[in-house]
């Protein structure tokens, strides 16, 4: 989920190659806090959590581009529409770079589409909600992808170098995201009193999903159950669920102060004592509900993606059966 | 290439995918290509179009090579210690290794 | 012809930009329409690229359409208050989107048109549209060759994106003369060097445009018996007014906000 994995736990089953010898290696180089790399020999626990985190990832930045997308023909001003074009489109490029990361642990692009496409695999529920308003477009960019980078920072220093290197990348291009989502609450909140209401009724709506997108409670008892300690053992997740939403909620309830916009939370209080914010229950109902397919938009979300590839499947047929008729007088440049 | 294996990279009718490219990028003249990641392309032509799109939009690159992944000969990890430990004990190759007066220049 | 005005200088001087940034702006909008459809995740990124690149040149176009006109229309003034009868782009990039051979058969005529009119727009006595031809052209040549490759891997792929690639050519056959039709404003602004004569670039848009074809193993579409006309004169088909009914309706639902 946007970086987070909510699948059924995976214990870390070896196959016959995985000799004690190999597995000494590995957990050496873990140990090490070294990064492991495409053809080392790993655990096959650790190389299908892997692949479904990725492939997980990589999926919602591909269903993530329909939220927004949503809005680029109606964008209010030419710079807007720029601007969320070329959003949208780093979205596109994100999921590449998870994919092509996915794709050095030996699964193919195709299958995983497959998989989100028949949902077998799944994608971040915070796309499960719809975009009703132009201000939801900011609050995605500064709720949405601040808990996004939230998830992602520590995931740069994921044990698994092409994932870490992955993400660096999209770390490096995410931070326009936040910033602009800002700057649109930010003019809408000092706009008219309609643009004031939209502000206020984005934060409200997007709040608590983006509160959610941390994943389930994971730090005290619930620590010992799913699978944050295997994968912080193996150097794939950095912190708990709860401490990156309380990192969040530290750095997002200032901010909502100076956008002059309230947070839906009669309970949200700064807590001196533990000098953190505290929150108000988390409707996890709701979390479960959408995660399991009972959202407003899942259907929609999937539905548009797997039409986008079966309308395209001619195209790429054709150009693959272009490929094979040309490939023999295919023209090298020379390396340069 | 022939027919036989271009079907096995591209199969035709019911293609899925396309094959996987690896692409290298020159960030500025004077640097080496660096392996930035992969695309999937129909051909070699197209690869270097989406490595463009998809590697260089914020000017990250002033070259760019795209090779097929399936063509790229790579050490295997099992000869980790033969290929790569023989070196570790020639620090006679480390300019670091030779002790010379601290005050002669141009060394 | 007579000798214009003042105030018709000025007008036809806005009209001739006007018409080459609302190309751009609704093309870029018809582009923005395929994010998340694309035939494959690369190709919404090559769409998008393209798509920006004209958006870019549609604010810088109109921006500079608003200073001549004087009236103090910026960009999004031009973009979003005017109604269809104002547009003066060719009736091509306002069609609706079809399907991915007929966006390539739209851009690649539409890239091959732009491509030769940026080339020579470079030497402009407006030194500001001589300075957007100049970045626009190597954008632009990105976008032409764009198209030609997928028009030669459609047409020279399998029987059916063969089929596909032809119909494409065909349905886009009657948009494509009036790219090349003059119309008072372009004939005034060659006459001072400021604009090029579309009709000029005919034969060379054609030309690139047969050599892509014949590479692809395709046949030049039919003549069209009805062909699009008077675009630059406000004179659209049925599809602009949704186009920017949805694209103006935030905007204007809120006059006078800021974005």
């Amino acid at each position: 989920m946007y970086g987070n994995d909510f699948g059924e736990p995976l214990n870390a089953a070896e196959t016959e190659d995985y000799t004690s010898a190999v597995q000494e290696y590995f957990d050496g180089l873990i140990a090490d806090d070294q990064r492991i790399e495409p053809r080392d020999a790993m655990p096959e626990g650790y190389r299908s959590t892997l692949i479904r985190q990725i492939a997980q990832h990589a999926h919602s930045e591909i269903i993530g581009m329909q939220p927004e997308g949503n809005w680029i023909t109606r964008a209010p001003s030419l710079r807007r529409k720029a601007i969320l074009m070329a959003k949208v489109q780093d979205e596109a490029g994100h999921g590449l770079y998870l994919y092509s990361a996915a794709e050095t642990l030996g699964v193919d692009r195709a299958e995983l589409l497959d998989k989100l496409h028949n949902g077998r695999q799944k994608y971040s529920s915070i796309f499960n909600y719809p975009t009703l308003t132009w201000a939801d477009v900011g609050a995605i960019g500064w709720l949405v992808d601040g808990a996004a980078i939230m998830n992602q920072v520590p995931l740069c220093r994921c044990s698994y170098g092409p994932y870490a290197r992955a993400m660096i990348r999209v770390c490096k291009e995410e931070s326009f995201h936040q910033r602009q989502g800002f700057e649109i609450l930010w003019t809408l909140a000092r706009g008219t009193d309609e643009q004031r209401a939209m502000a206020q009724d984005a934060a409200d709506r997007w709040w608590w999903p983006a509160l959610m997108m941390f994943g389930p409670p994971d730090s005290g008892e619930a620590a010992t159950q799913g699978h944050t300690a295997q994968n912080m053992a193996w150097g794939i997740k950095r912190f708990s669920n709860d401490d990156l939403r309380q990192k969040f909620v530290d750095m997002t309830v200032p901010q909502a102060d100076k956008l002059g916009l309230t947070l839906p939370d009669p309970d949200l209080r700064w807590n001196e004592e533990r000098g953190h914010y505290d929150i108000g229950p988390i409707d996890w109902d709701e979390f479960w509900r959408v995660l399991k397919g009972d959202g407003p938009c899942n259907s929609q979300r999937v539905e548009h993606r797997r039409a986008a590839h079966e309308d395209g499947a001619w195209v790429r047929e054709a150009a693959a059966a272009y490929a094979a008729k040309h490939a023999a007088g295919e023209v090298r440049g020379a390396v340069a | 290439m022939s027919d036989d294996t271009t079907a096995a990279h591209a199969p035709g009718a019911n293609a899925q995918g396309w094959p996987l490219f690896e692409v290298f990028v020159r960030a500025k003249r004077g640097l080496s290509h660096v392996h930035a990641g992969s695309v999937h392309a129909p051909d070699a032509t197209m690869a270097l179009r989406n490595a463009r799109d998809l590697y260089t939009r914020r000017q990250e690159g002033v070259s760019l090579w795209v090779v097929r992944s399936d063509d790229i000969t790579a050490s295997s990890p099992t000869e980790r210690d033969s290929f790569f430990d023989p070196a570790a004990d020639k620090v006679y190759r480390h300019p670091t290794f030779y002790d010379v007066p601290e005050d002669v220049e141009y060394l | 012809m007579s000798t214009p005005t003042t105030t018709d200088t000025t007008l036809l001087h806005t009209a001739y930009v006007l018409g080459l940034g609302d190309d751009a702006l609704v093309y870029s909008h018809r582009l923005g329409e395929w994010l998340t459809r694309a035939p494959q995740i690369e190709e919404d990124m090559a769409l998008g690229n393209v798509g920006l690149d004209l958006l870019g040149q549609a604010r810088s176009l109109l921006t500079h359409a608003g200073e001549l006109e004087g009236r103090g229309r910026d960009e999004d003034a031009l973009a979003y208050l005017r109604d269809e009868r104002s547009f003066r782009n060719v009736q091509l990039v306002e069609q609706p989107r079809g399907d991915f051979a007929d966006e390539m058969a739209r851009m690649l005529w539409f890239a091959s048109y732009q491509l030769a009119l940026y080339v020579r727009l470079v030497d402009s006595a407006d030194e500001v549209l001589a300075g957007v031809a100049g970045k626009a052209v190597k954008e632009v040549a990105y976008h032409r060759d764009h198209a030609a490759q997928w028009v030669v891997r459609l047409g020279d792929g399998t029987p059916e994106s063969h089929e596909r690639m032809a119909a494409a050519l065909q349905r886009v056959a009657p948009y494509v003369a009036e790219l090349t039709s003059d119309d008072e404003a372009s004939v005034w602004a060659a006459e001072r060097g400021i604009g090029v004569l579309p009709s000029s670039v005919e034969d060379e848009v054609h030309e690139y445009v047969a050599s892509v074809l014949a590479q692809a193993t395709l046949e030049e579409p039919e003549p069209a018996r009805w062909h699009a006309r008077d675009g630059r004169r406000g004179i659209h088909s049925e599809a602009l007014g949704y186009l920017l009914a949805e694209m103006q309706h935030i905007h204007r639902s809120h006059p006078g906000a800021a974005w």
